[in-house]
């Protein structure tokens, strides 16, 4: 794309684009040590998560004023409208999955009392998880529709793996009943990771919508392609 | 940018004179071939006002617009946007065909109202202005009384008797939101009004003889931010009775007035659609950099 006439606006795209990417680089590192805390039973590392918190959400508020300054003294448009309003929209996400993040961190200091075992299908729900939420990360740095389309896909397993962890953990729990509160935690940390993954896709959505300009939220994966066919079809 | 010269060399002033004189009745002119509408941007509901296919136009040799082909909604706003000599003010003139005064300036396709090509030379030039108003950047008040501003082209119409001047004379100014502000002062001249009020004196005088298409070259790029809302407030109001036709330099301008919005550069008609789409998602990557500000 052509440079602004007025450079500093370039900048200042550059820059939002540059703060969202850092506050998802921080979420993505939120997700991947509360998990390594909770393998590892690792209260110390679950609590700088806890901590670090703090400077997902100050992120949030400096993106937020940059979006507020350049909606009112840059009145965007089409492409710069589009990013704009999908850098509003996902710092939500971002913000949210932070939080998310910080409830696992949360979780692994209950379970100090109420160790959590058999984690392998929590695990594989967080890897799936983690390589969504990265996918939706690089996908809005690229502008990619592909990568950011196949995100809003592999949602569905997301969901299948946790369904299949929700069904392992209540069987623990219905076979011995002392597991019942490690398996509570278990099936809060397995939501919240399901939730990051529904992020995930959110961001993957405004993705398409940053480049495309077509809203393909609420509609299923065909009905999505059909959108995107067409819309290209119109370029034509 | 070659075309930026040309429509520079236009008295504004002179044409608005022109064209909002008019009144004389006409008899009524060939009928106009019509085409099967192209990519013309406007949705099936819309009606068409005016259908304008392969419209080119020169200044003697030199070509200036490129077969631009699009429907102009009835009764809607439709914005010309683009850089300076992209063609957008000579297109909106040959609606009225204001060329006609120059010599040497001549345009070729068609321009459909009301089932005639109104570029057909059988169409009588007065008759046309009669029915498309123009608006122009520079307020252009005559000097006379506010009264006689209106009153002067409905004079030229036969028939009108004193009341029913009168009448149309309230009923114009009313029209134009301006009549509270100059009721109690119809006899002082028109250029003792406000910047903003004499360009809503000159949409009165364009309202009196009662057109179906009003025409509007920067009708705000001399005023100031609040008699410019004024101005595009009535914009919104007047839509509900006449099609509009706006060209502006201000984007934004484009944006909060217009209904359809069409990018114009180096005389061709590069993108038409519904205002919403070209300022959210234009499909025309140089749409986009324009836009967007990225342009030149």
């Amino acid at each position: 794309m052509v440079q602004h006439t007025f450079k500093r606006y370039d900048d200042e795209l550059n820059e939002l684009k540059q703060r969202v990417l850092a506050m998802g680089g921080l979420v993505e590192r939120a997700i991947r040590r509360a998990m390594k805390a909770l393998n590892q039973f690792d209260v110390e590392r679950a609590r700088k998560v806890i901590a670090r918190d703090k400077a997902i959400n100050a992120l949030e508020v400096e993106i937020d004023e940059m979006t507020s300054t350049m909606l009112a003294l840059r009145q965007p448009a089409a492409g710069d409208l589009r990013f704009i309003i999908t850098a509003i929209k996902i710092v939500t996400d971002l913000e949210r999955s932070g939080d998310l993040a910080e409830g696992i961190a949360e979780a692994v200091l209950q379970s100090q009392d109420h160790p959590l075992t058999n984690l392998d299908s929590m695990n594989s729900l967080a890897d799936a998880v983690s390589l969504q939420f990265s996918a939706a990360l690089d996908a809005f740095a690229r502008g990619d529709v592909d990568a950011a389309l196949a995100c809003v896909e592999g949602d569905k397993r997301v969901n299948k793996l946790f369904k299949g962890m929700q069904r392992e953990t209540l069987s623990y729990m219905i076979e011995d009943p002392r597991q019942i509160t490690s398996g509570l935690i278990a099936m809060n940390i397995g939501r919240y990771l399901e939730r990051i993954g529904d992020h995930a896709a959110n961001i993957s959505e405004m993705v398409i919508y940053m480049v495309k300009g077509h809203d393909i939220r609420h509609v299923d994966h065909d009905e999505a392609e059909r959108i995107l066919k067409d819309g290209d079809k119109d370029d034509d | 940018m070659s075309a930026a010269s040309p429509t520079e060399t236009v008295n504004p002033d002179s044409d608005n004179m022109l064209s909002e004189m008019s009144g004389q009745p006409a008899k009524p002119a060939k009928r106009g071939k019509t085409r099967k509408p192209e990519k013309t941007g406007k949705s099936e509901a819309d009606k068409v006002c005016m259908a304008v296919r392969n419209l080119d136009f020169f200044y003697g040799d030199k070509q200036v617009l490129f077969s631009n082909t699009l429907d102009i909604a009835a009764n809607k706003v439709t914005a010309f946007i683009g850089p300076s000599g992209c063609g957008k003010s000579t297109h909106i003139r040959t609606y009225n065909r204001m060329f006609d005064l120059y010599k040497g300036h001549h345009a070729k396709g068609e321009i459909i109202l009301d089932g005639v090509n109104i570029l057909d030379p059988n169409v009588p030039a007065l008759e046309l202005r009669h029915k498309i108003g123009m608006i122009f950047q520079k307020p252009t008040p005559f000097p006379m009384s506010i009264f006689d501003n209106i009153a002067y082209g409905l004079r030229l119409q036969s028939g009108l008797s004193r009341s029913d001047i009168e009448g149309k004379v309230e009923k114009a100014l009313k029209g134009a939101a301006i009549w509270d502000e100059v009721k109690d002062k119809l006899n002082h001249p028109g250029t003792s009004l406000s910047g903003g009020q004499q360009q809503r004196l000159c949409i009165a005088r364009a309202l009196a003889v009662e057109p179906e298409v009003i025409l509007m070259d920067e009708p705000c790029s001399a005023l100031d931010p609040i008699a410019t809302a004024k101005i595009e407030e009535l914009i919104d109001e007047l839509k509900q009775r006449f099609t509009i036709v706006i060209v502006t330099h201000n984007m934004q301008q484009a944006a909060r007035t217009s209904d359809f919005t069409a990018f114009f550069y180096l005389g061709k008609l590069i993108e038409f659609g519904e205002t919403e789409q070209i300022f959210t998602a234009p499909s025309i990557q140089q749409t986009e950099e324009y836009i967007t500000g990225r342009f030149g």
